[in-house]
């Protein structure tokens, strides 16, 4: 009985996060095209325009490129969505703990999150076309950029915890959850951090290859880079992809730098029962994957335009490169004199 | 059985008339004639029109404005390139008898001569309005369809 249940629910949960990410990040996908018709004065699509959005492109004919080279052009969508969905497994989703955890699954999930924009890059490439490789090009430079901030910021968190709490495994999430970076710090080491947070907002902001740092789809010069063959299903699943990718972003930024809760500060007034603050906490957790979103999506794309190629290498080598590293000094600073 | 065909026929195009994805394509004063449509005055996303950057991707192909005859070319390749369903919407009286360029060497005179139009939208150039009674029409056209299906 006992192994029953456990693997009805090693089956069912991965399709019930699956479900919570693609229905979740098509909601936040409304809220965000609503929220810049507001900031610009319009009056914006219903909250239910995404659903619409793929309703249609499911209906719509799917070509394939006579050129392309087919199998990884119509596998590479399906890579993407599933590459998404399973970072999503390695994630903890508000009050639940993650479905896969152990020493080492930060590490797995920085690779995780490069699968997607690799799928969509191979697409790319399959496709034939010299908008869309031109467009795979940028994005293999967006992602060489950004590879030495996200794996510099990560490293500097997890040594931090190492020095703080020897026994725990450094490089899991769950000791991140479990002890809030923000209470294990000093004055500098808490200036290093909100560095850190800032430099991983842009970073999030770039592997979603949304505004500013949207040079691989780059409507205007490229039209539509790495998606530019793709139509139909093919196109749906993307979009599906990209709702989805905002989710995780979102929630490893919420893992990694904000992972309260708000049942214990209720609970100090009111007994709760089990069941109620679970779902106070998944509210919260979910009213706080809206914030980043809103920061990482929303925010920037209204008030920045697009950067050129070389700048955002600059940005990415340059300043966010600069303000990881003195971050890590920072918090190193803080670590031996305990400031 | 011809019956569940017709729902399911009339399901597709209430599903494909909710988000018409728009590409425009202009070489003329053509061009101001759908810019006010996007902006915030007008807005056209609040219906789910959205403009998109390549054919690839587009529903509805607007042509705005005359067309010359080497851009006529591009006009058919595009259509050509675009996924069905598709529809093609022609604004401005250009695109109907030539407009004030009528008698020119070299601007095509009527649109439907090369590519099927479904909608012509007269006005030089055409108001905003004239360009949302369009869209208008068209979803009416459909919840017409979808209701003739219905009942039968
Ligand atoms: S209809 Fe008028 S505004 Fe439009 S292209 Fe012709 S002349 Fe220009």
């Amino acid at each position: 009985m006992m192994y029953v249940l456990l693997a009805l629910y090693i089956i069912a949960a991965p399709f019930i996060v699956g479900a919570l990410g693609i229905l979740y990040g098509m909601v936040l996908k409304g809220i965000d095209r609503k929220l810049t018709a507001r900031m610009q004065g319009r009056v914006g699509p219903p909250l239910r325009q995404p659903f619409y959005d793929v309703l249609k492109l499911l209906e719509k004919e799917c070509i394939i490129p006579e050129n392309a080279v087919k199998w990884l052009f119509n596998a590479a969508p399906l890579i993407a969505l599933a590459a998404s969905i399973t970072t999503l497994l390695y994630l903890p989703i508000g009050p639940f703990p993650p479905l896969f955890s152990g020493n080492g699954d930060l590490i797995v999930i920085l690779y995780l999150l490069e699968v997607p924009c690799l799928a969509i890059l191979a697409g790319g490439f399959a496709a034939g076309s010299p908008y869309s490789t031109v467009g795979s090009q940028r994005e293999m430079v967006l992602m060489i950029s950004c590879e030495f901030p996200l794996a510099a910021a990560i490293i500097a968190l997890a040594w931090k915890y190492s020095s703080i709490y020897p026994g725990l495994k450094a490089f899991s999430l769950t000791t991140f959850v479990n002890n809030p970076i923000w209470n294990n710090v000093g004055v500098l080491g808490f200036i290093g951090v909100g560095i850190l947070l800032i430099v991983m907002l842009a970073l999030s902001t770039s592997g979603l290859g949304r505004l500013p740092f949207d040079i691989a789809e780059a409507g205007t010069e490229i039209s539509g880079g790495m998606l530019v063959e793709y139509t139909g299903r093919n196109l749906g699943i993307l979009y599906i992809n990209d709702a989805v990718r905002v989710v995780v972003f979102a929630t490893l930024i919420n893992a990694m730098f904000f992972p309260y809760k708000l049942s214990p500060l209720i609970a100090n007034y009111v007994a709760l029962p089990l069941a109620a603050s679970l779902t106070i906490d998944f509210l919260f957790y979910l009213f706080k994957v809206f914030l980043i979103a809103f920061v990482t999506v929303t925010l920037m794309r209204v008030a920045f335009p697009r950067y050129r190629v070389d700048d955002v290498v600059k940005f990415y080598w340059g300043i966010a490169g600069l303000a990881t590293l003195a971050a890590l000094i920072l918090i190193v600073m803080d670590t031996f004199f305990g400031w | 059985m011809v019956e569940t065909e017709k729902k399911v026929m009339a399901r597709k195009l209430g599903r494909l008339v909710r988000a018409v994805w728009i590409f425009n394509w202009f070489n003329s004063c053509g061009c101001t004639e759908l810019l006010p449509v996007v902006s915030s005055r007008y807005d056209m996303e609040r219906f789910g029109l959205i403009i998109v950057d390549n054919p690839k991707h587009a529903d509805c192909l607007i042509i705005t404005g005359y067309q010359t005859i080497k851009s006529i070319k591009r006009v058919v390749r595009i259509y050509n390139q675009m996924p069905d369903p598709k529809v093609v919407m022609a604004l401005g009286s250009c695109p109907i008898t030539g407009g004030m360029y009528w008698d020119s060497y070299n601007t095509i005179k009527r649109l439907s001569d090369y590519i099927p139009v479904h909608m012509y939208v007269p006005g030089c150039p055409p108001r905003p309005e004239a360009v949302f009674q369009a869209v208008g029409l068209l979803v009416e056209h459909v919840r017409k369809l979808k209701e003739e299906v219905s009942r039968k």
